[in-house]
């Protein structure tokens, strides 16, 4: 009965929107509590408490901003571009949920399942630029526009490197599959020989999802709040949810490409019993942790010492490194023939 | 008949973007409609199955190519009314270039001879022996084994453009804002930092006054700053001097 409802069109249609809420519905509360997770870790390392007053530990707190944002006004400046200017906050945030099609949380549990999934991955994370460069123009405001150019210059510099990266863990891998890619680290995670790398990719992470230590689009020091400065209300709380997306996103690559994914840190007994998708929650967890902790302990880079750490140490080490493993998997015969 | 209306649906975004390219007032917008364009290029890519080729097309040219443009673009201060005087003097030419692109797309089209040009054979393509390639594997295949020198070629060029534009835009700047990174990281808190023990009520003055030590990185900047002395320390001193009195 039920194998045959699902063989029609209407069928197959109710199918893939129940696929992607299942993704969507967990990744939306994800980023209310991601928020809420920010100023705890945060409060706990500066020895605050962070909310606690909305609900036990503040568990609340996440929906009572999220109100708070919705009921306010809207204000749209009066020499902005009106549609670019709210067009805008809707690319960041789809973008950011649109991600998550190919992200498998179990073995060969994705929505879409595609060939080229890191590719997709990459053009997906390429395209944010434009959101916070089409807010920064549409808004009409030099602090906006400055915010937008620095954010552009950052987010192009780091996807160089961070496609080298790429390039050299797809080296031993073979296959631009991301089940392919996780089912490569069965043996050892990709963190272990490549830890280098692993620690550039978080680093380049960071600067594409412009967070501190590289959060110089929306510096308040200098550019008060940089992209976004115009924005208010609902359409501020999409840019907000998109980077707080973003963040998870970037966690999920940096878990799916170093830390193995849905797999288990050994496939011994114990740990095979628990299912992927916790691992692969954990290992976010973890992640984005580090984000936090990062965010609590550095102090902002100088821009110039960001697009010099960019381009003069991270592209020739990471360039370096996959001519390296190119050679070394060469030289050992363990490039992967024949697969495809 | 779904995937024919999702191409129809493409190109038409695809032409009418393309269109509006050219007839858009504001530059800003024609780059926005280049990037739908090229955006809707790659869904036909990938109703035609080149998965590969879509994605690439969308982290080249839409996630960096369009950015600099967009950026530049944002950048520039146009005059609109301007732009449009020189219209009725240029529009001949420009028709006149149009017209014979059109005439020799015209001409392709009428001699187009289908199925007399071979590519050159490829293996381990789609279909081939050896099972199924993705069309990752079948262009890494083509470009990498049978058509290598030209690829090298095409690395060489853009090695040339890329070192052209280096040279055009690197100068020597003879600023005090140069910086050496490994001078600064080498540097120790007593090449800055003098520990004076002052006699109760003496002032710094007396004591040397403030110092910096010749041999730190402030070497590299020019004459005047960083309390580097202008010209030598006695014209320092008088110029310090003239400055008190007036």
């Amino acid at each position: 009965m039920a194998h045959f409802f699902y063989d029609t069109t209407a069928g197959h249609v109710i199918l893939i929107v129940l696929e992607a809420l299942a993704v969507l519905v967990p990744l939306l509360l994800a980023v209310a509590y991601l928020t809420l997770m920010e100023r705890k870790v945060m409060a706990a390392m500066q020895m605050r408490k962070g909310p606690n007053v909305n609900g036990v530990f503040g568990l609340l707190q996440a929906f009572a901003d999220a109100i708070k944002m919705i009921t306010k006004e809207t204000i749209i400046p009066s020499g902005a571009n009106r549609f670019l200017f709210l067009f805008a906050p809707f690319l960041t945030f789809s973008l950011a949920m649109l991600a998550w099609a190919v992200v498998p949380t179990g073995n060969g549990l994705a929505v879409a399942n595609i060939n080229v999934g890191i590719l997709y991955l990459l053009a997906i994370s390429s395209l944010g630029v434009y959101g916070i460069l089409i807010a920064g123009w549409a808004s009409n405001s030099k602090y906006a526009f400055l915010g937008g150019l620095r954010s552009a210059a950052q987010m192009v510099s780091y996807e160089v490197s961070i496609g080298l990266v790429i390039v050299s863990v797809l080296l031993p891998v073979g296959s631009l599959n991301l089940n392919d890619i996780i089912l490569a680290q069965r043996h050892v995670w990709f963190c272990v020989p490549m830890f280098p790398m692993f620690i550039l990719f978080f680093i380049s992470a960071l600067a594409e999802t412009n967070r501190a230590p590289f959060d110089l689009p929306e510096g308040e020091s200098e550019l008060v709040a940089g992209f976004f400065v115009e924005y208010s209300s609902l359409a501020f709380g999409l840019f907000f949810l998109g980077e707080y997306a973003n963040m998870i996103l970037m966690s999920g690559m940096v878990s799916i490409l170093f830390l193995g994914g849905w797999l288990p840190p050994l496939g011994i007994a114990p740990l095979t019993w628990i299912p992927g998708p916790l691992w692969l929650i954990a290992k976010i967890i973890f992640c984005l942790f580090v984000f936090i902790w990062v965010r609590a302990t550095f102090p902002r880079y100088r821009y110039d010492q960001l697009m010099r750490l960019g381009w003069k140490v991270f592209l020739p080490f990471s360039l370096l490194w996959m001519i390296g493993t190119a050679g070394f998997l060469l030289a050992t015969g363990l490039l992967p023939q024949g697969m495809s | 008949m779904l995937t024919q209306i999702v191409f129809y649906v493409f190109s038409a975004v695809l032409v009418t973007s393309g269109m509006m390219v050219i007839s858009a007032r504001n530059p800003v917008h024609s780059v926005l409609f280049l990037i739908l364009a090229f955006f809707n290029a790659a869904g036909l890519f990938l109703i035609a199955g080149a998965e590969f080729l879509s994605m690439l097309l969308v982290i080249v040219y839409v996630g960096a190519v369009a950015v600099l443009f967009l950026f530049v673009v944002m950048m520039l201060d146009i005059d609109f009314t301007k732009m449009r005087e020189g219209l009725q003097r240029y529009a001949p030419f420009g028709a006149a270039v149009g017209g014979v692109l059109f005439a020799e797309l015209v001409m392709t089209f009428l001699h187009w001879e289908t199925s007399a040009v071979v590519v050159a054979p490829v293996t381990g393509g789609l279909g081939e022996p050896g099972g199924p390639h993705t069309n990752t594997a079948a262009l890494g295949n083509v470009i990498y084994t049978h058509y290598f020198l030209p690829f090298q070629g095409c690395g060489l060029v853009l090695l040339v453009a890329m070192i052209g534009a280096i040279t055009l835009t690197l100068r020597d700047r003879p600023t005090g804002r140069r910086q050496d990174i490994s001078l600064q990281h080498a540097r120790r808190r007593q090449d800055t930092l003098d520990m004076l023990d002052l006699p109760l009520g003496n002032s710094v003055e007396e004591n040397g006054g403030f110092r910096r030590p010749a041999d730190s990185y402030y070497v590299t900047a020019i004459p005047g700053s960083y309390g580097i002395p202008a010209e030598t320390p006695e014209a320092a001193k008088a110029s310090a001097a003239k400055g008190d009195h007036a």
